[in-house]
């Protein structure tokens, strides 16, 4: 394979505290340099004059419904649109059937990724045996065989002694515990935001109380244990403030928000639609606030999508029969650039950092920084073009989105993987 | 196309025309309604996924009432039963061209979301525990013709508030006229959020607080199947929560119990208020017929030019 050379884009690289206009290049799969000028023999070029050039994108939370439930995703067609949205890498969450509870189910999707994901693919074990909340999974094997942290996502663990008992012997393997953070039974039935929207709308709310307990519980056990433990998709505002604290108190707490956490309140949902249900839900306006200053002030460390397809069909259904999620890799980017950029909250580096080195560092990755001697992983992105949605055009099997038809300002230009480019705009 | 799918949508006056109306189909004591072909040639379909014998039997009623054919589905004898979904089952039934379909379903928002992808005008029956828009019209029909007058009205709604879609549609109704409406009982069944459902809504966990001056005592059937888990201690909802004849000396002289049915005595209203001469349920019942009547004619048009199509 020729040497790639991006040359003239903007490098914002925050690992490495570079941010100047610049050349990248690549050789083997590698960083080589990046620099003024550079002149590799033989390479192909890529002109990224007004574009940004930085580390690949990770997305810590995804759902690629492989093995199992392939009618809504695989893995070959959820990497696709990984790469469409900008994104190098990928965790898949456990939650397929079988569980990815072993060494062997971890095998399984380590392997099928090599054959036919276009980007890098690093699983997400269970905590528990099929998340069932009762005993331990096979942790320390699944650590072997490729996953990077562990999660019971969408079944978080109720029993406390349980959860502690993943936190210690996570931590001997230096896995961080990623919790969906609910506790099931004050959620239990709910299908939106418990508020003045659900009790007008006439649905069963899932309170933000629901979220917050299981955080303050987990936020306890790590410091009990010592372990590294990262709230997923964190949603409402005391969450965010506990969160807060616990990493003032030094802790090793982390947390992630999705896209439309930070931009979506349940009072702008299309009543009944779909679209708009997902868990944790949309929540107040507060909340939303919160959570976009939690992105603000360093709460919150990583942006990722919770890119959960459902077919058509699952989704066409009673509001209280239809399964929680949205798809969310391709327009990701579009929506940060939007909310959290173009509206002046943070700088593109900032923007940048949780996209890339934050999410590998907390999973322990080799990625995240176009330093020499990387993998040659990169996102090129546009911070302006304008472009509007079309998720009949997705590259995802599923079509369950609110964002269908929105324009945004700036957008995924190109995505290179291993010194490759696997798509572009 | 405009079918019926809450109270919440109408303006005043679209409610004030349908209780107007409403007059028109009404008869006397003990007087057999009448026949009109105001829908001579339309059909109309009842579609029921909740047991229903009053709501049915009257949209029934006022649909043969006008001239209209109706056609009753339940979805125990519909292909629901083997496993069709919604959208499925509509179509189908969209195919068979009925000029309106009435719904009852269990899921909060099922008719507005086939209403969006149906092009048949849709009359919500209920849906789960968002709206009940017949009910609140027939509701105030029966309150104006006990000669109040709906301005300045003072309203107690009392009982499974958060499962009601009752309650729901009459606070939506009473509140475009400017009535003063209580919402009460046990807070685990009372959300505060419902404060914010329009204006003129108070609440209170305390019955006699709630029926103290008021023109209107609504009683709400305590919604068992909607309650996921319990809300109240076993025993604790008829000694705090049951409308007693001794509750009527605090409300105004002239007041009326209302109750949407089916009662269940001695659980949320003892049988002798049940039975009194303050009880309105049997003319409630009765107004289900002439309100349904107009809402149908609403809906269906008295267009000649809708009619001349078939």
């Amino acid at each position: 394979m020729p040497a790639l050379l991006i040359k003239n884009g903007r490098v914002i690289d925050p690992a490495s505290r570079h941010d100047a206009v610049a050349d990248v290049w690549i050789e083997d799969g590698l960083v080589k340099g990046v620099g003024a000028n550079l002149s590799p023999a033989g390479a192909q070029v890529f002109d990224a004059t007004g574009l940004i050039v930085a580390p690949g994108f990770i997305d810590m939370h995804v759902h690629l419904r492989e093995p199992g439930f392939e009618h809504s995703e695989t893995i070959e067609s959820g990497a696709r649109a990984a790469a469409a949205g900008g994104f190098t890498s990928i965790c898949p969450m456990p939650n397929t059937a079988p569980v990815n509870d072993s060494a062997t189910v971890t095998t399984y999707i380590v392997e099928k990724a090599r054959r036919h994901a276009i980007v890098n693919v690093f699983p997400i074990g269970a905590i528990t045996r099929g998340s069932l909340g009762e005993e331990l999974a096979a942790i320390g094997s699944m650590r072997q065989a490729g996953a990077v942290g562990i999660s019971d996502d969408g079944r978080p663990v109720m029993n406390a002694q349980l959860m502690r008992r993943a936190m210690e012997f996570a931590r001997s393997f230096k896995m961080p515990v990623i919790n969906h953070c609910e506790d099931l039974h004050l959620s239990a039935g709910g299908d939106m935001h418990e508020g003045a929207e659900s009790v007008r709308l006439g649905l069963r709310g899932i309170p933000g109380s629901s979220e917050d307990v299981m955080v303050a519980r987990d936020i306890l056990l790590a410091e009990l244990t010592g372990a590294r433990y990262h709230v997923a998709h964190i949603s409402s505002r005391h969450s965010v403030e506990m969160v807060a604290f616990a990493k003032l108190k030094g802790l090793a707490v982390t947390s992630e928000a999705t896209p439309h956490h930070l931009t979506l309140t349940d009072a702008g949902m299309i009543p009944y639609d779909s679209n708009y249900k997902m868990k944790p839900p949309l929540r107040s306006a507060s909340d939303v606030n919160a959570v976009v200053e939690g992105v603000v002030n360093g709460a919150i460390d990583a942006i990722a999508t919770d890119h959960a397809p459902h077919a058509g069909s699952e989704k066409m259904q009673e509001f209280e029969k239809c399964p929680f999620g949205i798809i969310g890799l391709e327009t990701a980017l579009g929506i940060a650039l939007e909310h959290l950029v173009h509206s002046g909250k943070i700088s593109l580096g900032r923007l940048i950092e949780m996209f890339t080195v934050n999410p590998a560092r907390i999973l322990s990755i080799p990625r995240g920084t176009l330093a020499a001697g990387a993998v040659g992983d990169v996102t090129i992105f546009s911070p302006d073009r304008q472009w509007t949605y079309d998720v009949n055009k997705s590259l995802s099997k599923s079509r369950n989105t609110p964002f269908d038809g929105v324009s945004f300002h700036g957008g995924p230009i190109a995505t290179i993987v291993t010194g490759k480019i696997v798509w572009q705009a | 196309m405009k079918g019926l799918l809450g109270i919440a949508e109408l303006t005043r006056e679209e409610v004030q025309a349908i209780l107007d109306r409403a007059r028109h189909f009404q008869v006397g004591p003990g007087q057999r309604f009448r026949k009109f072909d105001l829908l001579k040639g339309r059909m109309v379909v009842n579609l029921f996924f909740e047991n229903s014998t009053r709501t049915r039997t009257s949209f029934e009623l006022a649909a043969k009432g006008l001239g209209a054919d109706a056609v009753s589905i339940t979805a125990q004898a519909s292909s629901v039963s083997k496993g069709e979904s919604l959208v499925d089952t509509l179509n189908t039934l969209g195919a068979m061209r009925p000029d309106a379909i009435i719904m009852r379903h269990s899921a909060s928002g099922a008719p507005h979301f086939l209403q969006r992808h149906l092009g048949i005008p849709i009359i919500n029956a209920g849906d789960g525990t968002h709206e009940h828009p017949t009910q609140a019209l027939l509701d105030a029909r029966t309150i104006l013709d006990r000669g109040k007058s709906l301005e300045g009205l003072r309203v107690a709604i009392i009982g499974d508030i958060a499962h009601s879609r009752v309650a729901r549609s009459n606070v939506y109704l009473l509140s475009k006229y400017g009535a003063e409406i209580v919402l009460c009982g046990p807070a685990s069944l009372l959300p505060i959020e419902l404060r914010q459902l329009a204006p003129g809504v108070t609440l209170t966990t305390d019955m006699d607080e709630a029926i103290r001056g008021a023109d209107v005592i609504m009683m709400l059937r305590v919604q068992l199947e909607r309650q996921h888990e319990a809300a109240f201690p076993a025993g604790e909802y008829f000694p705090f929560y049951g409308l007693r004849l001794e509750h009527l000396k605090l409300a105004k002289p002239d007041a009326i119990v209302m109750h949407p049915g089916p009662i269940n005595r001695g659980r949320e209203i003892s049988s002798e208020v049940a039975d009194s001469q303050r009880s309105a349920i049997l003319n409630q019942v009765e107004n289900g017929i002439s309100v349904r009547m107009a809402v149908l004619e609403r809906v269906l048009g008295g267009d000649a030019n809708a009619g001349a199509a078939h």
